[in-house]
């Protein structure tokens, strides 16, 4: 571990409005529109250093998804910095004021982070290796052969090597996963963004995609991983971040946060799936 | 009659050769962000889906000439029925396109693709996939409605059969074998498009 840090966020801030069309009632009122804004992220630090695993707990809505998909511009925010490698993704400063960059830019930028999601998102259309070699050729412009190596050699990282010719509706949850990992990978990005890696997967499946992820992070990968695996998240994490209504509530070492939770949030956490230590002092 | 064949192939094929590319370019424009495209793309599927086919190769055929536009006959079928039937197409892949889970352009995204590439690389492909079907079936119907080419002197199979008819009064068998002919255009049409799609549809 160095102290190069690869992933920088300072006091993000966003939120999310929701446009409800108006019932019957607002409309004989000439309401246009039912807005409702809930703020997501109301300020957040974090640092994520070279060859660390952070993992980030929370319940639903802490932000913590939100946070993950910010850090490469999936989804926007109102202010605050994120730097990748000192890089801002997606966005440029004019006079203090965020500004969209160019989308070739923050796609160029995007190769430095791989994401892996909920829901694998492979391309159906594609093969195992296909979907491993389709952005090395679209987007690194690999020529075939080179991609196809490549992609084989991600493939194996993962143990998927004789599923190869796989369509993904012939791949069990597990392994599209893993496919999904070996494309993130092959890309050779800085930082691995995992978003609840195992949360649509059936229970049975889920050790196989938690074991590729701790030997990736055995190799020295970078990684940021939202997840609901408190077990897991014990044993990979170098620095376990917890959120909670958008903010971060408590950072600490995986013994830390396990044994000596200082915020009520954690201690819940730990206590709803059967981890529970002392409670904290009040 | 038979030689009036090769017209309705000509007809058909032309005319689907310009509604696909019309059609994808309407369908892109419909879900653009400029509310301009999206306006000139919402009129141009509303007019040519609101006025008949038959109306719209007369006007091509006996209206334009009188702003200086002369087109000759087979042109301007192809042109008819490809501008008619790009705006069906439209909505087919409109639809298909919006059927593509909002996941794979994410994860395109993820991985360094810009926008334009996501939309062409990942999206598209899967959505012509889903289109396929419709498509075939807008072909079949495509081949029937050249038909009504026949108004604008295209000497296709109804124009001849009614040349034939004609010059020799045997009604029933010349319209029967116009209409046989353009069964045995059509149903082998029908096989290939559904063999098509079973392929395709394999892994999606």
């Amino acid at each position: 571990m160095s102290d190069e840090v690869i992933v920088s966020v300072r006091d993000v801030h966003k939120t999310f409005t929701v446009t409800k069309t108006p019932g019957m009632v607002g409309r004989l009122r000439g309401t246009r529109k039912e807005v409702n804004r809930i703020e997501v992220l109301k300020g957040v630090d974090l640092d994520v250093h070279k060859g660390q695993t952070v993992v980030i707990l929370g319940s639903s809505g802490s932000g913590k998804s939100t946070l993950l998909r910010c850090m490469n511009k999936l989804e926007t925010i109102d202010s605050g910095r994120i730097l990748v490698n000192g890089h801002m993704v997606g966005y440029e400063e004019r006079g203090g004021k965020l500004v969209d960059e160019k989308a070739s830019v923050t796609a160029q930028k995007r190769t430095d982070l791989g994401m892996v999601f909920q829901q694998f998102n492979l391309f159906l259309n594609k093969t195992a290796l296909g979907n491993v070699m389709a952005p090395l050729q679209d987007v690194k412009k690999m020529s075939r052969p080179d991609a196809e190596q490549h992609a084989l050699e991600n493939l194996r990282r993962v143990g998927l090597l004789d599923r190869k010719d796989n369509y993904p509706s012939k791949l069990s949850g597990g392994q599209k996963q893993r496919v999904a990992i070996a494309r993130a990978l092959a890309m050779d990005p800085s930082v691995m963004l995992f978003d609840e890696p195992t949360s649509a997967l059936d229970p049975e499946l889920v050790e196989e995609v938690l074991a590729v992820i701790k030997a990736i992070a055995a190799q020295g990968t970078t990684m940021v991983i939202v997840t609901h695996e408190m077990q897991f998240a014990r044993d990979i994490a170098d620095i376990i971040v917890v959120m909670d209504q958008g903010v971060i509530v408590e950072k600490g070492t995986p013994n830390e946060v396990f044994f000596k939770p200082k915020h009520a949030k954690t201690y819940a956490l730990l206590k709803r799936s059967g981890l529970a230590v002392e409670p904290p002092a009040a | 009659m038979l030689a009036a064949a090769p017209i309705v192939i000509q007809l058909a094929l032309g005319a689907m050769a310009l509604a696909l590319v019309l059609g994808l370019l309407v369908a892109l424009a419909r879900i653009s962000k400029s509310r301009i495209l999206r306006g000139i793309a919402l009129v141009y599927v509303e007019v040519m889906r609101g006025t008949p086919l038959l109306v719209q190769l007369v006007y091509i055929f006996f209206v334009l000439p009188a702003i200086g536009v002369n087109i000759d006959p087979v042109p301007a079928g192809i042109l008819g029925l490809g501008l008619n039937y790009a705006a069906y197409l439209s909505e087919v892949f409109r639809s298909a396109i919006l059927s593509v889970e909002a996941g794979q352009t994410e994860a395109a995204l993820s991985l360094g693709y810009t926008p334009g590439k996501a939309l062409w690389k990942v999206v598209l492909p899967q959505s012509f996939i889903v289109s396929l079907g419709p498509i075939g079936n807008y072909f079949i119907a495509m081949v029937k409605d050249t038909a009504l080419t026949s108004v604008i002197a295209v000497t296709e199979i109804l124009k001849t059969a009614n040349i034939i008819n004609a010059q020799t009064f045997e009604t029933t068998q010349v319209y029967t074998a116009a209409a046989l002919l353009y069964l045995l255009i059509s149903l082998p049409l029908s096989r290939i498009v559904s063999a098509l799609e079973k392929r395709a549809r394999i892994h999606v």
